[in-house]
C-alpha cells in the first residue's frame, strides 16, 4: 500500500536529469488552493537540487469540488502536445485565484502556442483519458487527496511546506 | 471491526427524508461501507468526496458505496448538496450508531462512528475491512484491490 503504481515512465512529464537519485512525484489539482501554495515550494526546491532531483506531476483533479481542476488538466496536456506542458503548467499555478475558461485559453496564448490546434487538442478524448489514468493511478497508489508527494516511489506523508519536504528528499 | 468471511449485519437507514436503503438492495452486487465521523470535515480532498470522485471506478468493479455517520437525514442532505455528492448518505441516527455498533465501528467515547471500511460481496458476505485514525483519510487503494480480487474469483 501507498506505493506509486505505475512508476514515472513515457507516459509521464518529467522534468530535471534522467537517472537523478531523487525522484519526488506530485498528484496535483490545479484548482487545489493547497497545490497553489505547495508550487511556490516546490518550484524552489528544483532549483535548488538541480541535477540531484526528477520531478514528475501527474493529475488529480476532484472535479465535483473543483469546477475547472479538469479542464485545466485537459489544457495543460494540450499544451503539452505543443511542448509548453511546463509553461502552462505554471501559469495555471500562478493564476489559480481568477481562474476560467476564458483565462486557459489567455494563458494557452501566452504560452506562444498554436492556439488553433490547442482548440482542436482539448476537445481530444485521448487527452481526458490521459488525466483519467492519472487520477486512477493516483488512487490506486494511495492518494487520498491534494497535493500528494511521493519520493522514490514511497507515499510522503509529511507537511508540503519546503522545509520539511526538502528535509525528506535530502535525508 | 467484524471477521472477514462472516455474513454482514442487516441495515435500513435513511439517506434523505424519503429515501431508505438496506442491505438486500445491494444484492448481487459489491457494496462498499464507509463509516466516518461526522459531515462538514473542513479539508478539501477529504474522505467522501475522494469516494464522489471514484464512482464510475467502483462501478467497473460492479460495486456500489454507501457512506455511514451519525448525521440525520437533514444534514446528510445539505452536505451532500454541498459537496455535489452522487452516493448515498446513510443517518444512523436513531438509534443512534446502531449500524456502526452491529459492525463494531462505533467510538462510544466521541460518540461518532470510526473511520472504519468494509467491502461486501454480492452474497452479503464481509470479504475486507480497515480501520483508520480518524484523522486519516484511507484513500481507496485498498477498497478497489479487494473490488478487483472479488471479481477475479468470479
Amino acid at each position: 500500500m501507498a506505493k506509486l503504481t505505475p512508476p514515472p515512465g513515457p507516459q509521464d512529464h518529467v522534468r530535471g536529469k534522467e537517472g537523478a537519485p531523487v525522484t519526488l512525484v506530485e498528484y496535483g489539482d490545479f484548482q487545489c488552493s493547497h497545490c497553489g501554495h505547495a508550487f511556490p515550494a516546490v518550484e524552489d526546491i528544483i532549483r535548488k537540487m538541480g541535477n540531484g532531483l526528477q520531478f514528475v506531476y501527474r493529475h488529480f483533479p476532484l472535479s465535483e469540488s473543483h469546477p475547472l481542476a479538469k479542464s485545466a488538466a485537459i489544457a495543460a496536456e494540450a499544451a503539452g502536445r505543443q511542448g509548453k506542458f511546463w509553461e502552462m503548467h505554471h501559469l495555471i499555478f500562478q493564476n489559480q485565484d481568477n481562474l476560467s475558461v476564458e483565462t486557459l485559453f489567455a494563458i494557452a496564448q501566452k504560452t506562444g502556442i498554436d492556439l488553433e490546434q490547442f482548440r482542436n487538442d482539448i476537445q481530444d478524448p485521448a487527452l481526458e483519458e490521459k488525466v483519467d489514468a492519472d487520477f486512477e493511478s493516483g488512487v490506486r497508489s494511495g492518494v487520498n487527496g491534494t497535493p500528494s508527494f511521493f519520493i522514490n516511489g514511497q507515499k510522503y506523508n509529511g507537511s508540503y511546506d519546503e522545509e520539511s519536504l526538502m528535509a525528506s528528499l535530502t535525508f | 471491526m467484524l471477521t472477514i468471511g462472516t455474513p454482514a449485519p442487516d441495515f435500513n437507514l435513511f439517506s434523505t427524508p424519503d429515501q431508505r436503503y438496506s442491505l438486500q438492495d445491494f444484492q448481487g452486487k459489491n457494496l462498499i461501507l464507509a463509516f466516518y465521523p461526522a459531515d462538514w470535515s473542513p479539508v478539501c480532498g477529504d474522505q467522501m468526496s475522494l469516494y464522489n470522485e471514484m464512482l464510475q471506478l467502483f462501478r467497473k468493479q460492479n460495486a456500489s458505496i454507501l457512506g455511514v455517520s451519525v448525521d440525520s437525514k437533514w444534514c446528510h442532505m445539505a452536505y451532500t448538496q454541498s459537496r455535489n455528492l452522487h452516493f448515498p448518505l446513510l443517518a444512523d441516527f436513531e438509534p443512534k450508531g446502531a449500524m456502526a455498533k452491529a459492525y463494531e465501528a462505533y467510538d462510544e467515547k466521541e460518540g461518532q462512528c470510526h473511520r472504519a471500511l468494509y467491502v461486501i460481496d454480492g452474497n452479503g458476505i464481509i470479504r475486507w475491512n480497515f480501520l483508520s485514525p480518524p484523522a486519516v483519510n484511507p484513500g481507496a487503494d485498498g477498497i478497489l484491490d479487494a473490488l478487483e480480487k472479488i471479481q477475479a474469483k468470479k
